[in-house]
């Protein structure tokens, strides 16, 4: 065991008796707590608040985050996350409000969640709207319940597969089992796209039992589908559904309404497009949307309008509703709400130009694919969405690096890797998304610094292989974490 | 434009390096009969407009900071040090993403770590993972990791004194699976009642400790029937009180979940909240979600990644243990901060408070005419008061007249449990505030207009 | 050399599986080419003692770091051992797959469907084809 460390655990600086924020003694009169429902001994941190202070002070010094530097993790949407939103979301009027309060006495916050409904809704083209959901996974969960249920209600029990692309994310195939379905996964063309034949081939072969299909608009490869257009039909004629995987809504906001494609359902994901914090893995907010036909299955109760204004100087009364044939309740309480009131803000700041946080993404993103594209194998040579993917290996002239070794060596500079092995038809692929808050500037410094990787993989390739260098810490031993698994501190004896 | 921080010289830049004239041109693979639709959205506004606007609409609401709150069922008001808040504000936590590249993370891995640790050692058992969206999602993938477990056996039962939504959720989780819930459908079972249930196609025995209704039931006997039967023993539970009661793993169960919002997390109107999951060694190859494990680095050094990743969603796919993804990593955050700065004694002090002050409410309102106050077994925190009117009218004469947020309709949920409220006392309410929930109870006939004094 | 073994006396399976037999007993393991595209083996999930198999059904399953694998068998029977020194070491899967590495045995009374497995020149064969 190496006592070598960055920082100890906070309960290697406990002291037996020390005491850390002090609460009050009881002001009424107290009652015995019978011995018989004690516990015996908490084993808990005892330290001074000073120390609990700079301990996570500390322990913060050793991440990488937005605020300090360029954060291109494709498929993740790394936009700045803004202050206000923050600020915000601490008011008294939401943060100490408690959820099963009366509505009498929560307009402010049902109004909140209608207006980002209604919103959500207008971007996306789709009237019926849930934003209980917790996380994008979570809105997936919620969206092929609904499909499953509304064969179900049409008498239609056969219906239990769902075709999901080999590009898409692993919720997607996840989602599909969680629901109790079964996946049919459809092979990409050398384009990057859905293999339309394959995908034909698999609606005439199943087109009894097909519940529906997953898809992520722009892909995963960051492309556009060409035939999207035909995919949904295909779909639609075999008596499927079709789902949108809102991943990547950061290439599409405004762009086009998944709804006038003919999408039946789809979710966001608040922390990624509309700019809430990944508060290192959340949390999130899936809200999901969907057309009149899966209205009556969504997740619920959802804020409604129980009493219209009675004039124009007059507000509404806002209330809950449960959908007539919910899926049911996904979480307790109404969803992430203080993700909620950020992405309200967010909203309300860009309004009717919401759309050119889409038209910048995308243009960062290719500014920074046509610098890289003749230095780094593109695998897909075309326009690409807010992302692209590269192949982080030279088998030529640089074998033996990977894209890892890439990935590991950007840190060195200061700069948090691109996604790596994913997507999974990609060999070493490198996942880059710039997104629209980054200026020319970090993204021509991050082109001269990948250029000089690439330079380094060739000249110099064990300080690629041996990155990175300047890191808390380096390279990790994940066999030992998981062959001799330690998920807890031990109790530590005293000294 | 607020937050893109382009010039136009940039952009006549970047679009000249593509080889393109128009941002237009980098969308022509979108199908054009539906590119660049109009949006109805409002025009757009500074920061200084949007905070004025959401700063003026939260006073519609009626908050804590105001009002003495006596509702709980599942959300709690609570203290927390201010540093929590704080530190929670520092960007290098909050802007980062999921800790996949452990290099630059550690900061996040191992506060990870220590909650883990905290947890389990708060509830008793042996390991935990790293959070779930809330409680009740985390008792829903237990079902899961239970039926991982206990292949062949689908029935599942569920204690009447689980959080009704949580057992919602549940439901909702497993409609499509063949697994058959009992126990709760009537909402009276006792836990002798569930003892009778479990049979050798039992995979799992769910129980609330505290239940729903605060109080403290002994566990030993359904333990020993679920071991009995060989079927797993989960338990929901709460982490404040299990700072001094006997923890659930005491018990011997397999797995615990709850809700952490109690631990430093605010009511925020019911999120984003913290779903915690612990287990015994032997089962955390079938947990969902994200674990940290510790290890070394190349040279020697202690460090944190995350592990046994192939169980996760992004590797194994159709086969995960679960599609989740995130984690509540923020939350759990704040939760270890909210911990350590309490420490041992804080903990400990807090629970005794909820103790006490449920007590002393619960005495002086069973005192009084036309209430009672069911005292059939030990309770902490949350108590049931049987009220001379139903709950709603009680709560409505509170509000308006002394500016009290009364306690849960129970009759919501269990149809035989009408005028019954259930009512949470904290360390956050003072003598003065009981002492008014007391006489504003006291005065529910009475026509009576009196000033409402608000706290503020 | 091949880049990878695949000794005789062994059937081979396209997914990668071995296959020995020893009178009605026939043992099985990963290939090292399995081993190889897994990497740093750290967990071995068995079936119990007894449990009964058709062929095509799960005898547990393999993971490493970053993935992780179900072991079908294409033998039907009825579990007879398992390599239970692997749950504390099972980088012997990498550093030995045909010896130390075998993962369970299994007591047959149908030898046939191993006649349609592969032998070694063919699975060797059919290793290199998918580089």
């Amino acid at each position: 065991m190496s006592n070598s460390r960055l920082e100890p655990l906070i309960f290697e600086i406990s002291r037996p008796g020390r005491q850390g924020v002090r609460m009050p003694a009881p002001d009424v009169p107290t009652t015995e707590i019978p011995a018989t429902l004690r516990r015996d001994n908490l084993d808990f941190p005892e330290v001074a608040e000073i120390d609990v202070v700079r301990h996570f002070v500390r322990l913060s010094q050793l991440n990488h985050g937005i605020d300090i530097g360029f954060y291109p993790l494709g498929s993740c949407t790394m936009k700045y996350n803004p202050k206000v939103n923050e600020a915000v979301a601490r008011l008294p009027g939401y943060a100490a409000v408690h959820p099963l309060q009366g509505e009498g006495t929560t307009q402010g916050a049902l109004a909140l969640m209608y207006m980002l409904q209604t919103w959500l809704g207008e971007v996306a083209g789709f009237e019926h709207v849930s934003i209980q959901p917790a996380a994008g996974a979570h809105g997936e969960f919620a969206g092929i319940l609904m499909i499953r249920k509304y064969h179900l209600d049409r008498g239609d029990e056969k219906r239990t597969k769902i075709l999901v692309p080999d590009s898409a994310h692993g919720t997607n195939p996840a989602t599909t089992s969680m629901a109790g379905l079964e996946v049919i996964e459809l092979p990409s063309d050398e384009k990057g796209d859905v293999d339309l034949d394959a995908l034909r081939k698999a609606c005439e072969e199943h087109k009894d039992t097909i519940a529906g299909m997953m898809i992520t608009v722009p892909s995963t490869l960051g492309v556009f589908e060409e035939h999207i257009l035909e995919i949904v039909e295909a779909v639609h004629n075999v008596g499927g559904l079709m789902y949108m995987d809102g991943a990547n809504l950061n290439a599409v906001m405004g762009v086009i309404k998944p709804a006038e494609l003919g999408f039946d359902v789809m979710h966001y994901n608040l922390h990624k497009t509309f700019s809430t914090p990944h508060g290192g893995g959340g949390p999130g907010s899936g809200p999901v949307l969907c057309n009149e036909k899966l209205a009556p299955f969504l997740p619920g109760p959802i804020v409604a309008i129980v009493e219209e204004a009675v004039d124009e100087d007059d507000a509404p009364l806002y209330g809950w509703e449960m959908p007539e044939k919910s899926i049911g309740r996904l979480k307790a309480f109404h969803g992430n709400f203080g993700m909620h009131v950020r992405a309200y803000a967010y909203i309300a700041t860009y309004g009717t130009d919401l759309a050119e946080v889409t038209r910048y993404a995308v243009l960062n993103a290719n500014y920074v694919r046509v610098k890289l594209k003749d230095h780094y194998h593109a695998p897909f040579d075309r326009m690409c969405g807010h992302e692209f993917v590269l192949e982080g290996h030279w088998p030529e002239k640089a074998p033996g690096i990977h894209a890892l070794d890439i990935s590991k060596r950007l840190m060195d500079y200061g700069i948090h890797p691109p996604t790596n092995y994913f997507p999974l038809i990609v060999p070493e692929a490198l996942l880059i998304e710039p997104t629209e808050t980054e200026s020319k500037e970090t993204l021509d410094e991050f082109v001269e610094i990948m250029l000089k990787i690439a330079e380094e993989a060739q000249t110099n390739p064990d300080l690629l292989h041996d990155a990175p260098h300047t890191t808390p810490v380096r390279r990790v031993d994940e066999v030992k974490a998981a062959k001799e698994l330690v998920l807890c501190c031990r109790p530590i004896l005293p000294e | 434009m607020s937050y893109i921080p382009h010039t136009d010289a940039d952009r006549e830049a970047m679009l000249k390096a593509i080889g393109v004239d128009s941002i237009e041109a980098l969308f022509d693979a979108v199908p054009e009969t539906h590119r660049f639709p109009k949006l109805d959205l409002p025009t757009p506004r500074s920061e200084l407009e949007v905070s004025t606007e959401l700063e003026a609409l939260s006073m519609f609401n009626i908050s804590a900071k105001e009002y003495a709150v006596f509702l709980g069922a599942g959300a709690y008001n609570h203290f927390s040090p201010a540093a929590v808040n704080q530190l929670l504000l520092r960007s290098e936590f909050y802007t980062a993403y999921t800790p996949y590249q452990p290099e630059v993370s550690q900061g996040t891995l191992q506060a990870i770590f220590e909650f883990q640790t905290m947890i389990s050692r708060l509830v008793g058992m042996e390991a935990a993972n790293a959070s779930h969206y809330d409680g009740a999602t985390a008792l829903a993938e237990a079902v899961t990791m239970a039926g991982a477990i206990q292949r062949g056996r689908n029935k599942v039962v569920l204690s009447p004194g689980i959080h009704p939504q949580y057992r919602e959720v549940v439901r909702t989780y497993h409609q499509n699976r063949p697994i058959k819930f009992s126990g709760d459908r009537g909402g009276k079972a006792t836990l002798l009642d569930l003892i009778d249930m479990i049979d050798d196609n039992t995979m799992m025995v769910v129980v609330q400790y505290p239940n729903f209704f605060g109080q403290i039931e002994d566990l030993t006997e359904i333990a020993k029937a679920a071991q009995s039967h060989k079927a797993l023993l989960c338990v929901v539970t709460d982490p404040v009180a299990c700072a001094i009661l006997k923890p659930p793993g005491a018990f011997g169960a397999d797995i615990v979940v709850g809700e952490g919002q109690s631990l430093g997390i605010p009511m925020s109107f019911g999120g984003p909240y913290l779903g915690f999951f612990a287990t015994l060694e032997k089962h955390v190859r079938k947990i969902a979600g994200r674990v940290i494990g510790e290890t070394l680095d190349i040279d020697g050094k202690r460090a944190y990644t995350m592990t046994l990743r192939p169980r996760e969603q992004d590797i194994r796919r159709e086969k995960a243990t679960s599609n989740i993804c995130t984690n509540q990593g923020l939350m759990s955050l704040a939760a270890c901060m909210h911990m350590s700065f309490l420490g041992k004694q804080g903990m400990q002090r807090v629970a005794e408070l909820c103790w006490h002050k449920s007590h002393y409410a619960a005495d002086e309102i069973d005192k009084l005419e036309g209430y009672s106050v069911d005292k059939g077994q030990p309770f902490i925190k949350e108590f049931v008061v049987t009220c001379p009117k139903p709950v709603a009218e009680t709560n409505e004469h509170l509000l308006h007249h002394y500016g009290i947020i009364g306690g849960y309709d129970l009759s919501q949920d269990y149809p035989d449990r009408q005028n019954q409220m259930l009512l949470c006392v904290t360390e956050m309410n003072t003598r003065e505030e009981i002492d008014m929930l007391v006489e504003a109870l006291r005065t529910v006939n009475e026509e009576k207009h009196i000033h409402v004094e608000l706290k503020a | 050399m091949a880049k990878w073994k695949s000794p005789s006396g062994y059937k081979y399976s396209k997914s990668d599986e071995w296959y020995k037999v020893d009178g009605d007993l026939v043992m099985m393991g990963i290939t090292d080419y399995a081993q190889d595209q897994l990497s740093d083996i750290v967990y071995v999930e068995f079936p119990d003692v007894g449990t009964k198999l058709d062929a095509g059904d799960s005898v547990g399953s393999i993971e490493s770091v970053k993935a992780a694998s179900d072991v079908y068998t294409a033998i039907g029977g009825e579990v007879a051992r398992i390599n239970s020194s692997l749950e504390d070491s099972p980088e012997q899967i990498n550093e030995d797959p045909y010896e130390a590495g075998w993962l369970v045995e299994i007591k047959v009374s149908d030898l046939s469907p191993l006649d349609d497995l592969m032998d070694s020149d063919a699975y060797a064969a059919y290793c290199e084809s998918r580089q």
